[in-house]
């Protein structure tokens, strides 16, 4: 039912790929039945109207719906053509390789230095943790602004540095892919811009999924979209197909502003 | 006024209406209502307070702290019910913060959100209302006599713990779920297990939270006088306890024993030893709050 | 009034109907310049040329009012997907007009200057020529309203007529010089009118295929996919050769 495209994904093996994936919240479908592969260092855009199941679908690739009781994850998702559900897959190693960003900019109230250096700490580095921390805040194109005051609360940057610092946290675990929902919905036009051109500098050595309701910026950064709506899948493909001439007919309606 | 009326009729801010003005009277009728409700509590706590305070304040000197209780009034001192409730309060703050704060991290962040769960919670928060006495009748069956503890220092601390315990069991349960949902998800989010999210961001966060939780319990434990009477607390000793098996007294105790005797003498080192006792609890509150803020401080900063 | 769920980016459709209300009076004054000037030829009158600068005048300005307000609704609204390509398409076919209206202008002027000339024997080919590129003209326009695809390739493919139209005028007007130098100065002119007729006829096929992009999405310029087997693909560098 849904139109799927041609995805280019080059010569190397794709980095996720979802298989007939449907999440249940009780009774309620959230996800229905979507299939989708998305390429190594490309950015994926999944979007779509508020309450559509894309940041459920988002929340599957890195199995952090198993800490909602409520839900229910079928089908497979495939990493490295592993099944990440699994049941002898650890969903703790998983997070580790698949990073995700969230909404609103979440930094521990700590200081700088030990935000970055969390993740490390946990999962057992026992390299240099400065050359870790700077390198990471230099991923994220925050490094000049804090290098000197990395003791400081993470509190005491704004809005938008506050996410970078998120994106350098989760930079730190030295993921594979890194999911982000809705990164920049809560910035400034300004801060907003700064994320996306980080965005588009990391995909060089990243694979990046963005959840977002912003379809000019989906238009702006990501190589290929996925149009969800009510929990279907309706349409996926390249991102300049999707914006200039869409196939199904509610992809057009969607784009170009008639719902949602 | 109706609302397409005031397009037509610009009014004069400076001169009210008769609807503004019922309305402003209302608001101060209110503001007095509360003002005299606030004023009934605080005027009667003073009333008592100046009270203890001129009956006892003359009795308030160093012999009287250190020395012990006596037939006569002049030369009778607090030097064991101090020890004692200073024991008491270490002992059960040693018991009840583990026990308490590791029911509440199990019952917030471990247990699965079912009716079991749902009907210890309904429980404990029934336990905290149950009257103190009965948890002295409690230590007394199994502490005393069944464990064979004896009337010590000990009994008494584990009777005194499991009455607080549910208090600070709903208070750390508050302070961890105050804890925003998303530190959470942002540490999970980078691989961590369940124990190092907790120990690493929520128990920190909920910290401050349940030292004061703890802090006002053992304020309100310090004050127990019935529980301690049932397990045999005694009022006249001249000793300080040496270990935990030993028998002790505590202030709340020592307050009531003399209030009881016939004369004024009695009820002036009463009062003494009341104030004593207040002093404690404003010092405890005092740290709890200071611990309070102190941690708060050190998050915004 | 703004956000009326019935009627999402009402202010955009808006703007968007005006867009294409300018355009329409657009080419509909270039039509008419362009059967006047063709009618003047074959008249010989040379008071057409005047009238027919006018309406250029105004062709010009509208060219310059649509790309304003292209640019405006690109800018502000951000189109998407089909209302995108209305939008651009909307820009090229007023791009094309502007030259219809020009080549209506050098015809005029022609017909003018072929008023003063000795007189040639009627040449079929020329009114034959002119009926074909008006009609072209035309049904391009037409489809651009009514979003008719097939009309489209048609004129596309109508347009050989008219360089094989073009090609016999060539060697008859050749012929015709030969014979008699005299005859000279009104055969180039004819020869320059067949040229702006033709010229005219091509911005027609340009109209055509902007109307495909416009409602398939894809361009059916310089040999891309989807065109019809008999669609002659080497129609474009024909047209630049003369």
């Amino acid at each position: 039912m849904a139109t799927v495209h041609d995805i280019d994904t080059g010569l190397r093996s794709p980095a996720l790929e979802a298989r007939d994936v449907s999440v249940h919240y009780g009774s309620k479908r959230a996800v229905d039945d979507v299939s989708l592969v998305v390429p190594s260092n490309q950015v994926v855009a999944l979007i779509g109207p508020s309450g559509c199941g894309k940041s459920t679908l988002l929340r599957c690739f890195n199995r952090m719906n198993d800490l909602l009781p409520a839900a229910k994850v079928d089908g497979e998702v495939l990493f490295h053509g592993q099944n990440l559900y699994q049941p002898e897959i650890d969903p703790v190693e998983v997070r580790r390789r698949i990073g995700m960003v969230f909404q609103k900019p979440n930094p521990f109230p700590k200081s700088i230095f030990d935000n970055v250096a969390f993740g490390p700490r946990i999962n057992g580095f026992g390299g240099n943790m400065n050359e870790r921390v700077e390198e990471s805040l230099r991923q994220a194109a925050l490094w000049d602004e804090v290098s000197d005051r990395l003791d400081d609360s993470a509190y005491a940057l704004s809005g938008g540095q506050q996410q970078r610092l998120c994106i350098a946290r989760t930079l730190a675990v030295r993921p594979e892919i890194v999911l982000m929902d809705e990164p920049a919905s809560a910035l400034d036009p300004i801060a907003t811009q700064k994320i996306e051109e980080l965005i588009f500098e990391l995909k060089k050595q990243y694979t990046i999924v963005i959840v977002t309701h912003n379809m000019q910026q989906a238009a702006r950064i990501s190589d290929y979209t996925a149009f969800l709506y009510m929990g279907e899948l309706i349409e996926y493909g390249p991102t300049d197909m999707i914006f200039t001439n869409p196939t199904e007919e509610r992809t057009e309606a969607y784009v170009t502003g008639r719902f949602g | 006024m109706r609302f397409d009326e005031r397009a037509e009729a610009p009014r004069d801010l400076g001169r009210p209406s008769p609807g503004d003005r019922r309305r402003r009277t209302l608001g101060t009728l209110f503001l007095l209502l509360c003002f005299a409700a606030t004023s009934v509590g605080v005027v009667s706590l003073m009333v008592l307070l100046v009270d203890v305070l001129m009956d006892g304040v003359a009795q308030l000197d160093p012999e009287f702290l250190s020395s012990y209780a006596s037939r006569f009034a002049d030369r009778a001192g607090i030097r064991a019910p101090l020890f004692g409730t200073f024991w008491i309060l270490l002992l059960t703050a040693v018991i009840a913060f583990p026990l308490s704060v590791g029911a509440a991290v199990y019952l917030e962040e471990y247990a699965p959100r079912n009716w079991i769960t749902r009907i210890i919670q309904v429980n404990i928060a029934n336990l905290a209302g149950v009257p103190s006495i009965v948890y002295g009748i409690l230590g007394l069956a199994v502490f005393v006599r069944g464990m064979g503890l004896g009337r010590s220092l000990l009994s008494g601390a584990l009777t005194l713990s499991i009455l607080i315990l549910p208090v600070i069991i709903m208070a750390s349960q508050e302070a961890i779920r105050a804890v925003p949902d998303s530190i959470r998800q942002a540490a999970y989010g980078l691989g961590a297990t369940r124990w190092q999210v907790t120990r690493r961001q929520v128990l920190p966060m909920a910290l401050p939270g349940i030292l004061t939780g703890t802090i006002l319990a053992l304020s309100r434990a310090v004050g127990e006088t019935a529980p301690l009477i049932m397990i045999g607390a005694l009022s006249f000793i001249a000793f300080t306890p040496q270990g935990v098996m030993d028998q002790f007294t505590v202030l709340p105790l020592q307050i009531y024993n003399w209030i009881s005797r016939p004369g004024d003498d009695f009820h002036a080192i009463a009062a003494a030893a009341i104030i004593v006792l207040l002093v404690m609890l404003l010092a405890m509150n005092a740290v709890a709050i200071l611990l309070r803020n102190r941690f708060s401080r050190m998050r915004s900063n | 009034m703004m956000n009326d769920p019935k009627r999402p980016r009402r202010r955009f459709h808006d703007e968007l109907d005006q867009l294409q209300e300018r355009l329409m009076t657009m080419a509909h004054r270039a039509e008419a310049m362009v059967e006047m000037a063709i009618e003047a030829v074959a008249e010989k009158d040379s008071g057409a040329s005047k009238v027919v600068r006018r309406h250029d005048e105004d062709v010009d300005t509208l060219e310059i009012e649509i790309d304003e307000r292209v640019t405006e609704l690109l800018a502000l609204h951000q189109p998407m997907a089909s209302d995108l390509r209305k939008v651009i398409s909307a820009l090229k076919v007023a791009n094309d007009l502007e030259r219809v209206g020009d080549h209506a202008v050098n015809i005029a002027r022609a017909a003018k200057r072929l008023s003063r000339a000795p007189a040639l024997p009627t040449i079929i080919e020329v009114s034959e020529m002119g009926v074909i590129a008006r009609r072209m003209l035309a049904d391009s326009l037409n489809c651009y309203v009514s979003r008719d695809t097939e009309l489209a390739i048609h004129v596309c493919q109508t347009d050989d007529k008219v360089d094989a139209l073009r090609h016999s005028l060539y060697r008859i007007l050749l012929t015709h010089m030969m014979e008699d130098p005299s005859k000279i100065s009104g055969a180039l002119e004819l020869l320059r009118i067949s040229q702006s007729i033709e010229r005219i006829a091509d911005l027609a096929t340009n109209v055509a295929e902007d109307v495909v992009f416009m409602v398939e999405g894809q361009s059916m310029k310089h040999g891309r996919v989807d065109t019809p087997p008999d669609y002659d693909l080497d129609r474009e560098s024909e047209a630049a050769r003369d």
